[in-house]
């Protein structure tokens, strides 16, 4: 992986797999304290604490396909190469957090990459799921909730091209805002 | 913030599009990209944006682009499937933007197989 937006990308289709009905990406970062916490929280099925231990090993996998399962491993490499942390709490049948804490000043850090195109993808290919996108940073906030947007589209899909156009747009302006909010604020 | 206001306006505009989509019918074209760890590593983002893009822009109301995990291939990463409503299914291996943009010119549009980007070709070249 080049960025870890992708990371992100990878770790939420495990949400998608667990059948969750709703994604959180949390994004917080501190450019004074030079850190970096990235999540991704979900309500799909949850694992036991037997599969949680086992998740962070790479040749376990549920999967039947082949033999080796290594998003989460991948994940958890690029916070620990920083001097950083990784955790993954899960409790059977309510969710799962997956957490990667950084230090940014590290120089094994990786860039964090294009979020937007990762949210666009996630919610555009995954229309009858909600995302909910936090982006924090020293204190300012961006948060984008597909729920708020599907309430505004009644009938229309989320995955229309005009709203994955209008979800994009967004996406990059608040971003664009939260690194430059401006002289009014 | 763009606002929801603007978001109304969008949607009483996609309501006049969305009757001419059919999202289940056996006339689709459907293309699956693959999402999984590797397929993501080798670069499949930037191949599923470009034909969601290309897909969008040109109107292409029969084709459905969706994604699916590992299909146990994944040296051959960005993988992309192509099913049409005949049975036919056509795989393309490492895929990137450029190569999609050609598949929706040559074989989503036209209908002519990009048989040089299948794996048949690629797989065999090694």
């Amino acid at each position: 992986m080049q960025e870890l937006s992708l990371n992100i990308l990878d770790i939420a289709q495990n949400s998608v797999r667990a059948k969750a009905s709703l994604v959180t990406i949390t994004m917080e970062e501190d450019t004074v304290e030079k850190t970096l916490r990235l999540s991704v929280a979900d309500n799909g099925c949850g694992m036991t604490e037997e599969q949680v231990a086992h998740a962070m090993d790479p040749f376990f996998t549920t999967r039947t396909t082949r033999k080796v399962g290594l998003g989460i491993s991948f994940f958890k490499l690029t916070a620990e190469a920083t001097g950083g942390s990784f955790s993954i709490d899960s409790t059977l049948g309510a969710g799962t957090t997956t957490t990667a804490f950084y230090h940014t000043g590290h120089i094994d850090m990786m860039p964090v990459g294009d979020m937007v195109s990762t949210m666009v993808t996630l919610i555009s290919m995954n229309p009858e799921m909600d995302f909910v996108y936090r982006h924090t940073l020293d204190g300012r906030q961006f948060v984008l909730d597909t729920r708020e947007i599907k309430e505004v589209l009644e009938d229309v899909p989320i995955d229309a091209p005009e709203v994955v156009q209008f979800i994009r747009d967004t996406l990059t302006e608040g971003e664009a805002e939260l690194q430059d909010p401006g002289p009014e604020e | 913030m763009k606002s929801l206001e603007e978001l109304r306006a969008i949607r009483d505009r996609a309501r006049t599009n969305v009757h001419l989509r059919k999202e289940n019918s056996p006339d689709n074209i459907r293309v699956v990209v693959g999402m999984a760890t590797c397929g993501i590593a080798a670069g499949a983002r930037p191949v599923l944006t470009t034909f969601t893009d290309e897909v969008a822009k040109r109107g292409l109301q029969n084709v459905m682009v969706t994604q699916t995990g590992c299909i146990g291939l994944c040296q051959y990463e960005p993988i992309v499937e192509v099913y049409e409503p005949d049975g036919r299914v056509t795989t393309y291996v490492k895929m990137n933007p450029e190569k999609a943009v050609q598949v929706v010119n040559d074989h989503l549009v036209n209908g002519k197989v990009v048989s040089e980007l299948t794996i048949g070709s690629i797989g065999t070249m090694k």
